[in-house]
């Protein structure tokens, strides 16, 4: 009986998973088409955009020496104009060293406690997002691309189960809302197809610039679901799987969201 | 030090309108808030924004606790002279900063 009950509810959540249909790559759309114009215009000029104000204050970061050995970002990288190209595009990224993905923050704080014998900056810290906003503004307008061999395949294929796994005290999917009703409404404000094409954000709702891991926690928060600590393997799949359902779509770094 | 951030047209002629685009960052703390203690965290904005073409006043605005961060104020004069824009943010806790840019009008 119990067995028969498992298997119906099996059952059940394979018909639920066939239904999330992903979105088709020509179909697909940054969060920035679903915002107003005035939105939009706010992220297209510069010194209209109050992300900027983080990535000039980023810029300043990768020149200051820090650390035990008070070395800069640039004295290993140089010029990030050069050196940071496409970089964010590829993020999250394997570690060979941790053995398994890890986002563009956590490479920075790697970074910091290995290279410049620092602390690590907190998660969400103003001199962290700073500093992935600064890098993610070399990689703007060009492709996301996240590689996908076996190394990543593994933590892509948990991402994946994670955002078609219904959660929290809602029972919801992420892909309830981003893959099957994605363009309706949700109180009011659209629902967008989930693509983190522009992260670090500046949220109008936040009043500064938040990660894409803060979003995460948000909107799980939002389905009454557990929220994962900052840093937790979890959320970084998700990131992962998040931004290979992105892959080929420009990088909008800093982007404004509502 | 506060970062400002101002969109003037580097050319302009001769009484022509021209759009003047100002953003400066500030937390805009409205004084409203309870931090995660629930005590309220005091207020801190800017309370004022002046802005002088060569030296002579042509906007001053008045700013409250409901406007946003980094607040981004825009207007319109008219390019009369060659010369310098300047802008200075005055506010709360002692809050001040002044930012200039250079115009040419032909």
């Amino acid at each position: 009986m119990i067995a028969a009950a498992a298997l119906f509810v099996t059952a059940l959540f394979g018909a639920a998973v066939a239904n999330a249909a992903e979105v088709p790559l020509a179909e697909r759309k940054s969060g920035y088409e679903f915002m107003a114009r005035e939105t939009r215009a706010m992220q297209d000029d510069d010194t209209a955009n109050p992300a900027m104000f983080s990535v000039l204050d980023g810029e300043t970061l990768w020149q200051r020496k820090d650390g035990a050995v008070a070395k800069s970002c640039a004295d290993c990288h140089d010029d990030a104009r050069t050196s940071m190209k496409g970089v964010a595009a590829r993020y999250p990224a394997f570690d060979a060293a941790l053995g398994r993905p890890i986002d563009l923050e956590q490479r920075v704080n790697v970074c910091r406690a290995e290279k410049q014998q620092a602390t690590p900056f907190a998660f969400e810290s103003k001199e962290l997002l700073a500093l992935a906003a600064y890098i993610g503004n070399q990689s703007r307008g060009l492709p996301i691309d996240i590689a996908d061999d076996e190394r990543t395949r593994p933590f892509l294929q948990t991402g994946r189960e994670m955002f078609i796994q219904r959660q929290g005290q809602l029972n919801l999917s992420c892909a309830q809302c981003h893959d099957d009703n994605w363009g309706q409404k949700l109180a009011g404000a659209p629902i967008p197809q989930g693509h983190p094409t522009g992260y670090p954000i500046y949220r109008l709702d936040w009043q500064t610039l938040g990660s894409l891991q803060r979003r995460l926690r948000n909107c799980l928060f939002g389905m009454r679901a557990v929220s994962y600590p900052y840093g937790a393997s979890e959320l970084v799949d998700l990131e992962l799987y998040l931004m290979w359902r992105a892959r080929g779509m420009p990088v909008e770094t800093p982007a404004v969201r509502p | 030090m506060a970062r400002a951030l101002i969109n003037v047209p580097a050319k302009a002629k001769r009484g022509e309108v021209i759009e003047i685009k100002t953003m400066i960052s500030h937390t805009m703390e409205t004084g409203f808030r309870p931090d995660s203690t629930g005590r309220p965290i005091p207020r801190d904005i800017i309370s004022e924004l002046v802005c002088k073409y060569n030296g002579e006043e042509i906007f001053r605005a008045e700013l409250f606790p409901a406007i946003a961060a980094n607040p981004f104020l825009t207007f319109f004069t008219v390019a009369t002279e060659s010369g310098t824009l300047g802008f200075e943010w005055t506010g709360d806790n002692g809050f001040s900063a002044s930012e200039s840019v250079n115009i040419t009008v032909e």
